[in-house]
């Protein structure tokens, strides 16, 4: 017999007076997985992350953690620990005191809560840090005090809200790979909410594309950006290109799209109605500074170099394709004829119909 | 020599120092001269410290003094207790308008002169008041109730009088309590009783001491409260301090009255200091 999975959300809704928040959600996360939930602000994924800790109750639909369901039960009775955007840890408390709050509020006795907390301490590698003042811990010291507060319950779930957010990029990254270990050396089971497509993608198992109250799309991060499902998050996960024109009868793909231009760009997808979208990413598209080159790619556009936007790995050129009617993002060739290559050089940009996605507009 | 700078600077400092110089300092140097002075023959003084001497012989004084101290913790202690509840309300549960609308609520009675709402709670009170008259209508009293002129009525109006400058502080301190940290209390398994005791108070003790050395303060020093509300039976210390001075001409003798006063203030404020780990700088600036 299979094991109830750690989370498991039937058709969700919560709404607001006329506003609907959360939008008939359904899913399920599995004992052990670091799951994401993906969206820009304001789509609903507090309110979701809100409901599954208990601070909201949902309009309708069911929510269960390992079977049972937690609908009317109240924050403090649910096996699920928050780690907060502002991370929230008790400035009248010491760390230490911070730590053993949740095992004190559960019964445990004094000294079985101070060896508790002691050993927590260590395993994210603070020991000795019982006695120190919240306020004289660094930021990513706070982060792993937020994540052992909620890790010594051990809770069925550990829900965390963009808790990476006020960190400066290069802790921020750290923290990524931190937070990834933490995960997987405790084996918990996590619930991450970001806007930051980055950190979903990065720590994740599987991540929920959100927008507007519904999931557009639930798969693994490289599903996802390989194989989006939907035009919304074609066009938010990862960089993109993207044109929209009329629906055409397709030559070498499954689907084609005229620009306004004339020009027609090739590629998969189901396109119905009379107009869609295409999309490409910018590692996809093949440069060429001969003008006859890539003659055997059918979505070739020439033009010329309008900036060259320089940032190590993630180099990027803008390219001005009069066909296109808008500046075309192309990966900057790192090694090559054209890795030297500046402002205003000709050059010639292709690639395949099925690096090419297309979605009804 | 004297930079405009510092000229600037006296003349800010100026109304601040003529008013503590010549309303607080210059009197109390006065009144501190006046009691160890000892009437020796009419009109003769000489240095003595009779008048404290005389404050322990006499039981009236001391006991008086003793009432005075202990009813001013119970009323202070009964203030907080009353408004901690409505500062929790204004501050963490009411949203814009209602917000404002309830701080002025709590504000309201205060354009009124303290006497004209102790003058209230007579009507109330009094033997041919309005809850007197009520109680007899109801059935639930056979005469007329008299509620004025004992301690309950001294203590309630004085709580009255101090809601106020209990209410202002404690809604600042709880104001700034970030709603997550409670959010979080709960979330780590505490009750509300656990989260109220563990973060809310702490959070807000020192808006709960500068609340209470407010009302602490005008609860010892009142005067008219007391007088009107407990009659002969109030006795409180001030009206001791009144009788020295205006009944009976005996100014040293108040004046050391005076000084006992400031001494059980001081040391009483001093001891809840100490008692809730409160420096005095963070609990003057959460008052403020």
């Amino acid at each position: 017999m299979e094991s109830a999975p750690d989370l498991d959300l039937t058709a969700v809704t919560k709404r607001f007076g006329d506003h609907v928040a959360v939008d008939g959600v359904s899913f399920t996360v599995s004992p052990g997985e670091f799951f994401s939930i993906l969206g820009p602000s304001g789509c609903g994924k507090t309110t979701l992350l809100r409901m599954i800790a208990g601070f909201e109750e949902p309009t309708a639909g069911e929510i269960r953690i390992r079977g049972r369901s937690v609908v009317g039960v109240p924050a403090n009775r649910r096996p699920v620990n928050m780690v907060f955007q502002s991370l929230a840890l008790f400035p009248m408390m010491s760390v230490g005191e911070n730590i053993s709050y949740g095992l004190r509020c559960h019964g445990v006795g004094k000294s079985e809560a101070a060896e508790r907390t002691e050993r927590m301490l260590e395993r994210v590698g603070l020991p000795g840090f019982a006695e120190r003042r919240v306020g004289t811990l660094s930021g990513g010291q706070r982060q792993r005090v937020a994540i052992a507060r909620c890790l010594v319950l051990d809770p069925t779930l550990v829900l965390l809200d963009e808790p990476l957010g006020a960190l400066d990029l290069k802790l921020r990254e750290q923290m990524k790979v931190e937070l990834k270990q933490i995960q997987a050396t405790f084996g918990t089971t996590f619930v991450y909410i970001t806007h930051d497509q980055s950190e979903a993608l990065v720590m994740s198992d599987r991540v929920a594309v959100m927008n507007a109250g519904r999931f557009e799309q639930v798969a693994a991060p490289r599903a996802l950006y390989h194989d989006p499902a939907t035009r919304f998050v074609a066009g938010f996960v990862g960089e993109t290109n993207q044109f929209v024109g009329e629906v055409l009868a397709p030559a070498f793909g499954t689907a084609a799209v005229r620009l306004p231009s004339g020009c027609v760009i090739e590629g998969m997808g189901v396109a119905e109605g009379p107009r869609a979208a295409c999309f490409v990413r910018p590692e996809a598209i093949a440069l060429a500074d001969d003008p006859g080159a890539l003659a055997d790619l059918p979505n070739r556009f020439p033009g010329h170099v309008s900036a060259v936007l320089f940032d190590g790995a993630n180099s990027a050129l803008l390219i001005d394709a009069p066909d296109l009617g808008a500046p075309l993002r192309a990966a900057l060739p790192q090694t090559g004829p054209l890795a030297g290559i500046g402002v205003g050089a000709p050059v010639v940009a292709g690639w395949t119909p099925e690096a090419t996605r297309i979605f009804p507009a | 020599m004297r930079t405009p700078r510092g000229l600037g600077l006296a003349l800010l400092v100026a109304p601040a120092a003529l008013w503590l110089g010549l309303l607080l300092v210059l009197p109390h140097v006065e009144i501190a001269i006046l009691s160890v002075s000892e009437r020796v023959a009419p009109r003769v003084y000489a240095f003595g410290l009779g008048n404290y001497r005389e404050f322990f012989a006499e039981p009236l004084y001391w006991r008086t003094f003793a009432r005075t101290a202990a009813l001013s913790i119970l009323v202070t202690a009964l203030t907080l207790a009353l408004a901690f509840p409505v500062a929790l309300y204004v501050a963490r549960v009411a949203k814009g308008r209602a917000k404002s609308l309830l701080f002025l609520l709590c504000l309201i009675p205060f354009w009124v002169s303290e006497l004209v709402r102790t003058l209230g709670w007579m009507i109330l009170l009094r033997e041919t008041g309005v809850i007197s008259a009520v109680l007899q209508r109801l059935g639930l009293a056979s005469g007329p109730v008299e509620l004025l002129y004992n301690d309950g009525a001294v203590v309630l109006g004085l709580v009255y009088g101090g809601l106020l400058f209990m209410v202002v502080p404690l809604v600042n301190a709880l104001d700034s309590l970030d709603p997550s940290l409670v959010e979080a209390g709960h979330d780590l398994g505490g009750s509300r009783w656990t989260v109220l005791r563990r973060i809310v108070i702490p959070h807000a003790m020192p808006g709960i001491v500068a609340g209470s050395i407010v009302v602490f303060m005008l609860t010892v020093g009142n005067f008219a409260t007391p007088v009107l509300l407990g009659g002969k039976n109030g006795l409180w210390f001030t009206e001791q301090i009144y009788a020295q001075f205006i009944t009976r001409f005996n100014w040293p003798q108040g004046s050391a009255f005076g000084f006992l006063l400031l001494a059980l203030s001081s040391a009483i404020v001093w001891a809840g200091l100490k008692l809730s780990g409160q420096p005095l700088g963070r609990t003057l600036r959460q008052g403020a």
